[in-house]
């Protein structure tokens, strides 16, 4: 079949309207404390949103908006109806004392599939993340790697339009990571909008936009090219610890160092860097924490 | 160096497993590992679930025999005594819960035998709210200065940076390295790829064996990938891994290891449509988790470089 003309290009990135969920300026309180504060999300059908942060940046709390276990104080949150969401919450979304194949069972009724359709989906999903051997086993006894894949899957059964995945990828060796994306990259091929939460940059760099939050605050928004191109300022490289005067612009990485200069600042020793995302993340907490403009949105 | 670091240096490596290997039963967990650690050196311990990096850490804590092989510490083999010169981060972290900051350094100081340490300056005005109510990174940075407060020859550290922030695991491996700077040795574990460049040597096992050594360029040596960009990547995507090829996404485009452009070319060309129209397909120098994907499969035997 080669020769043939390349004829329209499929796919969710074909430019046709695409379905968007996510949530506009929302904002949660526990108790007196201000857990999100004005937070917007654009999830877009065929394309893996990534929300990054450390423990207690909102992550949770805005995927749990997000999927309708959590009622925003203010603000929207747009979602699709709750049989076409699939959300696999931080605690881990598996019974451990149901077998893998039980899990899936378990929630193919909750979802008001059919048997034949669950059967077909359930096989088909296993075997995908190389489960199949381990049908009868008990969630429980899997391990980490395994039983987020089971959580993953349980939630993409009903082939939901709006994926919620909270930290999947947590604590999960390299090898089951590298399985849990394909899962994902697969769910967002299908045309599914998926909306995963991460501590890892590295995962973020692999989704096609990223909000950043640190503690219920946006710090940086927008495709990784967008909050790269953001960085205000520019960065040095330095193979030893940097100047007093630097240190606490300064950051370890690799081995070796990154410094800091904000706009219209003297700068120092050390080489031109071109940021990444990290670089990117790090540098809006680094202004945040100093108090100096610097936050890329 | 200071006095006690460079008698240390003159004294041989801190921890060395010679061929060891560990049973349980049928099952071989850990199989003819060989490591060493000198004295400021920061040794990265790579290898998926089950491939034996707890069972190796085990053995060298002494809390578990080897089957075959030895392992010394400090020259001897493990003991009580050997123990004392160990800082230890597991990855639950090792804390009392509800205990305060104060009461765990207290505790820790009169099992290690030692003189109680201050309390780091981040986390004094914590000083009276138990462990567990303290939020995950400021837990982390605690059990790091209780792991470093008797000041010990060796660090081992089983995924010390899990669930924290960039900047606050820039400033953990700021710690780390201190300590190594200081002369201690150090053997982490970590899942994320990024930080093995702060390791002067990487260990990556794979199925109780030890499949690759040295640092991350020697062990990505040439090894390629094949990446795939289209604007119709969700096609492309479907079609790759429909002929059975693993299948990264990397924002837009596809990043898959083990098989050459030209055969993904072919896969790809084959499907026709969509899938085909307009891809660039290259091939690019694979990352450090790529090739440790490819080293982790299953039989992927390889020689280890002396």
């Amino acid at each position: 079949m080669t020769g043939r003309p390349a004829g329209p290009v499929a796919g969710p990135a074909a430019g046709d309207a695409v379905e968007e969920w996510g949530t506009d300026e929302i904002s949660v309180h526990y108790q007196r404390r201000l857990a999100l504060d004005k937070i917007t999300l654009r999830a877009a059908a065929g394309q893996v949103t990534a929300v990054v942060g450390g423990d207690g940046a909102g992550k949770t709390t805005l995927l749990r908006c997000l999927a309708g276990a959590l009622a925003p104080a203010s603000g929207l949150v747009r979602r699709p109806a709750a049989r076409q969401i699939g959300y696999l919450s931080a605690s881990s979304g598996t019974y451990p004392d149901l077998t893998a194949a039980e899990n899936l069972d378990f929630r193919a009724s909750a979802y008001g599939l059919s048997a034949a359709q669950a059967r077909a989906r359930s096989g088909d999903l296993l075997d995908r993340a190389g489960l199949g051997d381990a049908r009868n086993r008990l969630a429980g006894q899997l391990s980490g790697g395994m039983r987020q894949k089971l959580g993953v899957i349980a939630a993409m059964l009903a082939s939901p339009r709006l994926l919620v995945l909270d930290e999947p990828t947590t604590g999960v060796d390299p090898v089951s990571r590298s399985g849990l994306w394909w899962l994902i990259a697969g769910a967002a091929a299908a045309g599914c909008a998926v909306v995963l939460a991460t501590t890892y940059l590295d995962d973020a760099e692999r989704a096609a936009t990223v909000l950043a939050l640190d503690d219920g605050r946006e710090l940086a928004a927008g495709t990784p090219d967008q909050i790269i191109g953001a960085v205000p300022g520019t960065l040095r490289g330095l193979t030893g610890r940097p100047p007093e005067a630097d240190e606490q612009r300064a950051w370890r990485r690799g081995g070796r160092w990154r410094v800091w200069d904000p706009p219209q600042s003297a700068g120092g020793p050390g080489e031109a860097i071109q940021p990444d995302l990290q670089d990117a993340v790090t540098v809006a907490a680094l202004a945040r924490e100093l108090g100096l403009p610097g936050s890329t949105r | 160096m200071t006095g006690r670091a460079a008698d240390r240096a003159l004294a041989g490596p801190l921890a060395v497993c010679d061929s060891v290997s560990r049973q349980f039963g049928e099952f071989t967990a850990v199989s003819e590992v060989s490591l060493q650690v000198q004295a400021g050196e920061i040794v990265g311990l790579l290898g998926a679930n089950g491939a034996g990096k707890t069972t190796l850490i085990r053995m060298l804590l002494g809390l578990l025999p080897a089957s075959a092989g030895e392992v010394l510490l400090f020259g001897a083999a493990p003991s009580r005594g050997t123990r004392r010169r160990i800082g230890y981060v597991p990855q639950g972290l090792g804390l009392y819960d509800d205990l305060t900051p104060e009461q765990n350094l207290e505790f820790s100081a009169a099992a290690f035998g030692g003189p109680r340490p201050e309390l780091p300056a981040p986390l004094r005005r914590y000083a009276g709210t138990p462990v567990g109510s303290l939020p995950l990174g400021l837990q982390r940075r605690f059990a790091f200065a209780q792991a470093l407060s008797h000041q010990p020859d060796l660090l081992i550290l089983d995924e010390p940076t899990s669930g924290v922030d960039p900047l606050g695991r820039a400033r953990l491996w700021d710690t780390i390295a201190g300590a190594a700077a200081a002369g201690a040795g150090v053997l982490v574990t970590t899942h994320y790829m990024e930080e093995a460049g702060e390791c002067a040597r990487l260990v990556i096992m794979a199925d109780g064996r030890v499949v690759a050594q040295g640092t991350a360029p020697e062990i990505i040596g040439a090894a390629q990938v094949t990446v795939v960009e289209t604007a119709a990547w969700a096609a492309a995507f479907r079609v790759l891994e429909e002929a059975g090829m693993p299948v990264a996404l990397a924002g837009r485009a596809l990043r898959v290891p083990g098989t050459g452009p030209a055969e993904v070319r072919r896969a790809l060309a084959a499907a026709g449509g969509a899938a085909d129209g307009h891809a660039r397909v290259s091939a690019a120098p694979a990352t450090l988790e790529e090739r440790f994907f490819q080293l982790a499969q299953p039989g992927f035997i390889t020689e280890v470089p002396a």
